[in-house]
């Protein structure tokens, strides 16, 4: 004989398990929607990559051969970028954490740099080639779309250091300047080499986010087609991300070029989930290190 | 020795505290060049100055707006009444139609074609004629027509976005603005509940073995290129939209607004999952120990206690939506006209920048005017972290 009470408690727990379980379903199909895209580039893309893919020129107007200069044209925007982010990305989080005192100055610098981060990245583009290409006359270049995407990840290098500070305990500071050990000599050998592992995944998914950027190199370096590799940094590149946007729409044959866009999307894919991939493992290696010392 | 450490340190200092206001410097430089840029725009006329409008003497009109002289130029008007003239027709005349009104003998060298031009307006009251200023003649006997001066409100206000139009550029961003802003409140509309449900489960019932596969996914989205999502988007949701509506195109708003939803769906989960987790265990422990089901304690107790987290997380991401450049270029159509469904392709303002910034020539009216597009962009996303900010602040201050 089912009382009133059972009733109420039935109906709560049917109530609660409809809930849940759509939960679980929606949350299972967005994990699906990164499959589906996934596997759709992986599908599409690996029948385009061959080793000549990787190491050829483009040829017969971007419908054949390969994407090499674009390979190297994303390498080097990506190591121009981080020549310039990564030393100031650093200092900036070290000020931030160890030295800057609380009050008017640190908060404003937070939220600028907040700000920064938040800023859409043909802004980036905007900018970039008003202050770089323009004003300081670098023309569409290696450096001024170098400088464009340093801006661009700068506060996400401040934001990892910072919290790869953080996550470094107090004892260690206060230990060492007990010791009779300075400021710097503190930071320098005590905290930057027990957060280094953090900073160093911060930076690679940094490298991640760089690389597929298109909207900031758009009008700062990026070339329709150059079949060349560049010489100095004052020459234009072809990228990935603008060469997958390029053949994707306003190719000189979109339908045949088809094949090569599904495989340039595959290598971009693939740079990024490496990042992606790296990141982690260096984060769980690490982590279960701290925890056994 | 003492001393020069103690310069060191200082020096370090120094150099420290410089790398760190330097983003502070860059935000002020990106306002400096994007406003001096983009406040070039108003003020100037709405035709470039290599050409001009010119009227007989007698004409009583004083000025066109750029939508008049565009009307007038399109046949929509035809009598100089409709903007404040006579009753009379309009008579248009281009420079090619000078051939009309004299014979080559007539005109003779080229260099008589300024004065032979002066004579042809004198000589017709109801002409509108538009041509080069070079052939403006040095005692020319006409009057020059003044187009409107570019202001915030008929840039603001007006409803064609054609830059390059002849002979006045239809510069007003109604079209794109309500294009940016009817893909970005549908994307969230399709991605905030789905992303609430996600985080709700990762957060509140999934357990950590399954939180451990999820977080690295939600990650890789967030990690996927948007040139890529663009890419997606044209291969596969556009076909499938075009099918499922029957349309001819199937580059609409809503194919951007589904590829802004996915793409908006790692901020919108991280930021409330983050907020839910900050839920206080004594509360719910409390509820669940009042007799509430787990699943009253969500909705009772952490969903309301996490509401402005959740607040937070929806306008970043309609921050992330509005902002999002190649991906929606890729994929809305880009027709510049103001949206009456979402099944009509828009063009948003992210993506006008980034079709027409390599055609404007440097310094001229069109590029001003896509600075001025950026100046729009930069400061909704101002507005967008400054109230994000004001939001965790407030909360900050509900707790102690």
């Amino acid at each position: 004989m089912e009382t009133a009470h059972d009733k109420i408690a039935r109906s709560k727990r049917v109530r609660q398990n409809a809930a849940f379980w759509t939960f679980r379903i929606l949350s299972i199909g967005i994990a699906g929607i990164l499959f589906w895209i996934l596997g759709f580039i992986v599908l599409h893309g690996i029948k385009a990559i061959s080793w000549d893919f990787l190491t050829k020129m483009p040829t017969e107007g971007m419908t054949k051969g390969g994407i090499m200069p674009a390979i190297v044209g994303t390498l080097t925007l990506v190591a121009g970028s981080m020549v310039f982010a990564f030393p100031l990305g650093i200092m900036a989080g070290i000020y931030m954490n160890e030295y800057a005192k609380e009050g008017f100055l640190k908060r404003f610098i937070q939220v600028m740099t907040n700000n920064l981060a938040g800023i859409p990245s043909i802004v980036f583009g905007l900018f970039g080639m008003s202050l770089f290409v323009n004003k300081m006359h670098f023309g569409d270049s290696i450096l001024a779309g170098s400088l464009t995407l340093g801006i661009l990840v700068l506060p996400i290098v401040i934001r990892t250091t910072e919290e790869a500070l953080k996550a470094v305990d107090d004892s260690f500071r206060i230990g060492s300047l007990a010791l009779g050990a300075t400021k710097w000599q503190t930071t320098s050998r005590v905290i930057l080499p027990s957060a280094f592992p953090n900073i160093i995944t911060g930076l690679i998914l940094s490298i991640g986010r760089v690389s597929g950027e298109t909207a900031p190199i758009l009008f700062t370096c990026a070339a329709y087609f150059l079949p060349k590799l560049p010489h100095s940094i004052f020459d234009q590149v072809m990228a990935l991300p603008y060469h997958l946007y390029v053949i994707a729409t306003s190719g000189t044959n979109i339908e045949e070029s088809r094949p090569i866009a599904y495989g340039t999307a595959l290598v971009l894919i693939a740079i990024v989930l490496i990042m992606n991939i790296l990141a982690n493992v260096l984060r769980r290696y690490f982590g279960k290190k701290v925890k056994t010392n | 020795m003492k001393f020069l450490r103690k310069f060191t340190e200082k020096l370090i200092e120094g150099l420290l505290l410089i790398s760190g206001g330097l983003t502070s410097l860059i935000v002020v430089l990106i306002v400096l060049f994007l406003f001096r840029e983009g406040l070039g725009v108003f003020g100037s006329p709405s035709m470039e100055n290599s050409a001009v409008l010119a009227v007989n003497k007698s004409n009583p009109v004083k000025s066109l707006t750029a939508a008049q002289v565009k009307n007038i130029f399109d046949q929509k008007i035809t009598h100089w009444n409709e903007v404040g003239g006579t009753k009379d027709t309009i008579i248009l005349f281009y420079i090619d139609d000078i051939s009309v009104y004299y014979s080559d003998e007539q005109i003779g060298s080229l260099d008589s074609v300024p004065a032979r031009l002066s004579d042809l307006i004198d000589s017709i009251p109801n002409m509108l004629a538009f041509f080069p200023r070079k052939q403006l003649a040095e005692n020319f006997k006409g009057r020059l027509l003044p187009t409107e001066q570019i202001t915030p409100g008929n840039f603001l206000g007006g409803k064609e976005w054609l830059p390059t139009a002849e002979p006045a550029a239809q510069l007003g961003v109604l079209p794109l603005i309500l294009g940016t802003l009817l893909v970005s409140l549908v994307a969230i509309l399709i991605a905030l509940p789905l992303g609430l449900a996600t985080a709700i489960y990762m957060g509140e019932i999934a357990n950590e073995k399954v939180r451990r596969v999820m977080k690295p996914i939600i990650e890789l989205l967030a990690g996927i290129p948007s040139v890529v999502y663009g890419f997606f988007g044209l291969v596969v949701i556009v076909p499938l939209i075009k099918e499922t509506f029957g349309l001819d195109v199937g580059e609409t708003a809503l194919s951007g607004s589904i590829i802004l939803a996915i793409m908006a769906l790692p901020t919108i989960i991280t930021i409330s999952e983050d907020a839910m987790r900050n839920t206080p265990r004594a509360m719910k422990e409390a509820s669940l120990a009042l007799g509430a089901t787990q699943w009253q304690t969500i909705y009772k107790v952490v969903i309301p206690y996490s509401a402005s987290g959740i607040t937070a997380a929806a306008i970043l991401g309609i921050g992330r939506a509005v902002g999002e450049t190649m991906a929606v270029l890729m994929v809305t159509g880009n027709a510049s006209v103001i949206p009456h469904s979402i099944l009509e392709p828009v063009r948003t303002i992210p993506a006008t920048i980034a079709a027409e910034l390599g055609e404007a020539p440097q310094g001229g009216l069109h590029y001003k005017a896509l600075f001025a597009l950026g100046c729009i962009l930069f400061i909704i996303t101002l507005l967008i972290n400054l109230s994000v900010e004001s939001i965790s602040k407030r909360k900050k201050g509900h707790r102690n």
